[in-house]
């Protein structure tokens, strides 16, 4: 029972991981970039939540769609003047830079508004659901349902739309879709607009499910969503969901079973172990070097 | 007694076959052409004797030890250098520390005398610049010793990458297209510089050329690759009138023509 | 071949080309650098605050430069360095409070400062020794990554390391741990003079030429016959062997440790000057870490602020300079025999494969 009441509870965790997961493996299918400040996108959904909710008093749906949209632009302001620039260099100069934007952003945050903890309001009063002795929260099937839907359209804007053909396109080759006509600056934009309106939805629910939020709340969670990604094989979005679900499981699983203490160290622990193993992730396909 | 005896070698890298069970040999002091036209496989064979990929199948022997499952620089140390089809030098060195570093696994000292600067690192690193300055003076790359190399012209980065090599103290020495992109005239010095270097230092010299005519000057015997597979050998001359070698090559240039109407 | 032996012997005499005295004109302006801030000290113008300062920039030097062993010369992206100073600063200090400080001396006066001294050097090296040996273990398997997952992988590493301390009640846990104050300025600057200097004869020899030729290019150095793995680990090693150096003293100045100080950030702090200086440059990385450090204790009371700045520089410098303020040169290349090619060019640390 102790076991079911953790998977629901990873699962739940885990969605979370995934959608923030997403937009790291998003962004690293096209440009090849840890986008090291992803997990701070989703710290400023959360605010932007916040402060959609305190001080305008929106209800659940516009204050997600608001999140969501001012994220997508940061995201894609922040590619254009740092990361743009550097498309070019080695990859370990953009890593750097991604750094500097993650640092700037949180303690432009904390200089703001306070290194705080502030209490997310409360947008439904919780209801717990027994199902046969596992405890089921509204707010978790809330969480089940939006990770849901955002992932349908994802898949739908991937699969079914001009832009997700181009998205598709870059990945595999930048310069050959260049020629075919395909503006790769315009889909580079669009991925990060994606991966950060996806994060800012991460960032609302965990403000529902867990209602602290902080300026560097994104750390973590950032650093677990990009192992996540890894692990189900970075470039690769179903690879990625998959990541996350397990991700939120184990860390739950250590909770429950072993100790709390190391419930950071397990997404560490999986992320060497997969490196060492199989770096190309569990959905992955090894590729050997050319020379 | 052969120098080197590469016996069923293959490799594919997922559905395509790049090496298809190749055997070759080559005796002490041969200098060897393999040629074929472009996509034929010959760098894969390169990559696969210095150990950058390890083969599908095929045994490689060299002076009676197996080179299948070495690392590249166990390869080296054991006597094969090579160069590259498109230069790799360490181009933010100079001139100086690229052959020096080649240099590096004959005549290191030890760590710990590096860190105090022992009598023996003295020694070590002055008997290492004298022998660096001496092929450099050979390949005529003394005065440039202490150039960036990436700061070379064109033609003394493809020399500088040579005189690396041999710093390795190789038996056998595999240089890739090492004319490619020179003049005719960088062309001819080079392969008589080749040859010269071969005589001075009693070296085994495997050499790809895409150009075949270029080869015919300088090598004794020839192998010919065409699609993986071994489809000639012999001397220039029988390589000449080989009809299946005029054939791949004129496939080729079909195909070259094909391509550039497209274009 | 009869002719190669006329290569000028003058070359060959002079292994780096530098004047033969500059090493002996550095060593003494060392030393003179010591004298003066001693005579400033015992005259009063530098309180223990200035001292506390210098002491902590000769420590950060320690750890720029070793990071810069590994980053800058030999091209392996580490983002863990904190994790190895810790283990450093935690061993030492373990050892400084359970032999040290239960010893009990007698006899005269200067023997018993001399053995206190010996066992405090004995702690700071066990310190790093345990840091190095960390570094071999975690080198060995995670140095096969390239790039970008080796920094991610080092980082996770120097995470788990704090996490670890965390629950490690034997040394304070999360609370932290009280440590004697046993750092004085001449143990932090001669052990930062005594560690750079070899650190800089290690990267003047030909095992630092092969550390730097995997930064290079790595194919090319395994095709010349070097061993990259042994290097990679070689220079992960020593880096994590100064690392641990550097955390020794920084425990024993501070005198109080605990995890959350060498978290991600102290580690990214350490980057930033590494980069600030130059990846590949000795001078650069010398001052940097000087500089940060001033600012850094300036913008004290400002810590978003300090923050904030750090990020900026971070980001400009890799907009305009990625190679840093001296990119691979050292400010000593001033006095070369014969100047190198373009100094502006950028310096390409990674090749597309």
């Amino acid at each position: 029972m102790e076991f079911l009441q953790q998977l629901v509870n990873g699962l739940a965790l885990g969605s979370i991981y995934a959608l923030i997961a997403i937009g790291y493996t998003m962004v690293y299918g096209i440009v090849q970039l840890i986008n090291f400040a992803h997990g701070d996108i989703y710290m400023i959904g959360a605010f932007v939540g916040f402060f959609a909710v305190v001080k305008y008093g929106l209800p659940f749906l516009p204050t997600l769609l608001l999140a969501m949209l001012v994220c997508s632009v940061l995201g894609v302001i922040i590619e254009k003047i740092a990361y743009r620039p550097l498309r070019n260099s080695p990859r370990i100069t953009a890593l750097i830079t991604a750094i500097g934007v993650s640092l700037f952003l949180e303690n432009v945050v904390r200089w703001r508004l306070g290194p705080d903890p502030r209490p997310f309001p409360e947008l439904f009063s919780v209801k717990v659901f027994s199902l046969g002795g596992v405890q089921v929260s509204n707010v978790q099937l809330l969480i089940f349902g939006v990770a849901l839907v955002l992932i349908v359209i994802l898949q739908f804007i991937i699969y079914r739309t001009r832009i997700g053909k181009a998205m598709r396109a870059v990945s595999q080759d930048q310069d050959a879709a260049r020629l075919m006509g395909i503006n790769v600056d315009r889909t580079i934009s669009v991925t990060f607009a994606i991966g950060s309106a996806l994060a800012a939805a991460a960032g609302i629910l965990v403000g529902i499910a867990y209602p602290r939020i902080d300026p560097y709340m994104g750390i973590l969670p950032g650093l677990k969503a990009f192992v996540a990604a890894v692990l189900g094989g970075i470039g690769i979005i179903p690879g990625a969901m998959l990541g996350g679900l397990v991700m939120g499981v184990a860390e739950l699983m250590v909770v429950g079973f072993w100790s709390s203490d190391y419930r950071d160290a397990i997404a560490f622990a999986i992320l060497i172990i997969i490196l060492l193993i199989k770096p190309t992730g569990i959905l992955g396909k090894n590729q050997s070097e050319k020379v | 007694m052969s120098l080197l005896s590469i016996k069923k070698l293959s490799k594919s890298f997922g559905g395509l076959i790049a090496v298809n069970n190749l055997s070759l040999d080559i005796q002490p002091g041969e200098l060897v052409g393999l040629i074929g036209p472009n996509g034929a496989g010959k760098t894969t064979v390169f990559n696969i004797l210095t150990g950058v990929y390890p083969p599908s199948s095929g045994e490689i022997w060299f002076q009676e030890h197996s080179l299948v499952g070495l690392k590249p620089y166990q390869i080296t140390q054991k006597g094969i250098a090579r160069t590259f089809q498109n230069i790799r030098l360490f181009d933010n060195l100079t001139v100086l520390d690229n052959v020096r570093i080649a240099l590096h696994s004959h005549s290191a000292y030890r760590v710990t005398s590096s860190f105090i600067r022992s009598a023996s690192f003295k020694k070590g690193e002055n008997s290492m610049r004298r022998k660096a300055m001496e092929i450099l003076k050979i390949f005529k790359l003394d005065d440039k010793y202490d150039e960036i190399a990436r700061n070379l012209p064109y033609g003394e980065q493809r020399r500088l990458e040579i005189s690396r090599a041999l710093a390795a103290q190789p038996r056998l020495l595999l240089l890739d297209e090492p004319a490619a992109g020179m003049n005719p005239q960088e062309t001819q010095e080079l392969m008589e510089l080749i040859r010269w270097v071969r005589n001075a230092f009693s070296l085994t010299v495997l050499l790809i050329e895409h150009d075949m005519s270029l080869v015919m000057g300088v090598c004794e015997r020839i192998y010919v690759l065409d699609y993986g597979m071994l489809i000639a050998q012999g001397s220039p001359q029988e390589i000449k009138s080989h009809p299946r070698v005029i054939e791949a090559y004129l496939g080729e240039e079909v195909a070259t023509v094909a391509e550039d109407q497209q274009h | 071949m009869a002719d190669t032996n006329q290569v000028n012997q003058m070359q060959i005499a002079n292994v780096e080309n530098y004047p033969r005295g500059l090493r002996w004109v550095i060593l003494v302006g060392v030393l003179l650098l010591y004298l003066g801030i001693l005579g400033l000290k015992e005259s009063g113008s530098l309180n223990p605050y200035h001292i506390q300062i210098l002491c902590l920039i000769c420590i950060n030097i320690v750890l720029v430069v070793s990071l810069n062993l590994i980053n800058g010369f030999t091209g392996q992206f580490s983002l863990g360095h904190a994790g190895f100073m810790a283990v450093g600063a935690y061993v030492s200090a373990f050892l400084t409070r359970n032999v040290i400080n239960q010893l009990t001396f007698s006899g005269a006066e200067w023997l018993v400062t001399l053995e206190k001294a010996g066992l405090f050097l004995l702690v700071i090296l066990a310190g790093a020794l345990v840091a190095a040996f960390l570094g071999v273990l975690v080198g060995l398997p995670t140095l096969r990554l390239r790039g970008d997952y080796l920094a991610i992988a080092t980082l996770g590493l120097g995470e788990i390391i704090r996490i670890l301390l965390i629950n490690l009640d034997v040394v304070g846990g999360a609370r932290g741990y009280a440590v004697p104050k046993l750092t004085n300025f001449s143990w932090a600057f001669w052990l930062m003079v005594i560690a750079v200097l070899l650190m800089v004869n290690f990267i003047n020899s030909t095992h630092g030429r092969a550390c730097i030729s995997v930064r290079e290019d790595e194919i090319a150095a395994e095709a010349m016959g070097i061993n990259t793995t042994r290097y990679k680990v070689m220079a992960f090693t020593l880096g994590a062997f100064f690392a641990g150096l550097s955390g020794a003293l920084f425990a024993h100045l501070f005198v109080y440790i605990s995890p959350q100080i060498f978290g991600f950030l102290r580690s990214i702090d350490i980057l930033v000057m590494v980069v600030l200086g130059g990846l590949g440059s000795i001078t650069g990385s010398i001052t940097a870490a000087i500089f940060i450090t001033v600012v850094m204790e300036m913008l004290r009371q400002l810590v978003e602020l300090r923050v904030i700045i750090f990020a900026v520089i971070l980001i400009l410098v890799m907009l305009v300079r990625p190679q840093g303020l001296l990119g691979n040169r050292e400010i000593t290349d001033l006095f070369r025999r014969k100047q190198r090619g373009d100094p502006d060019e950028p310096a390409q640390h990674q090749k597309a494969v």
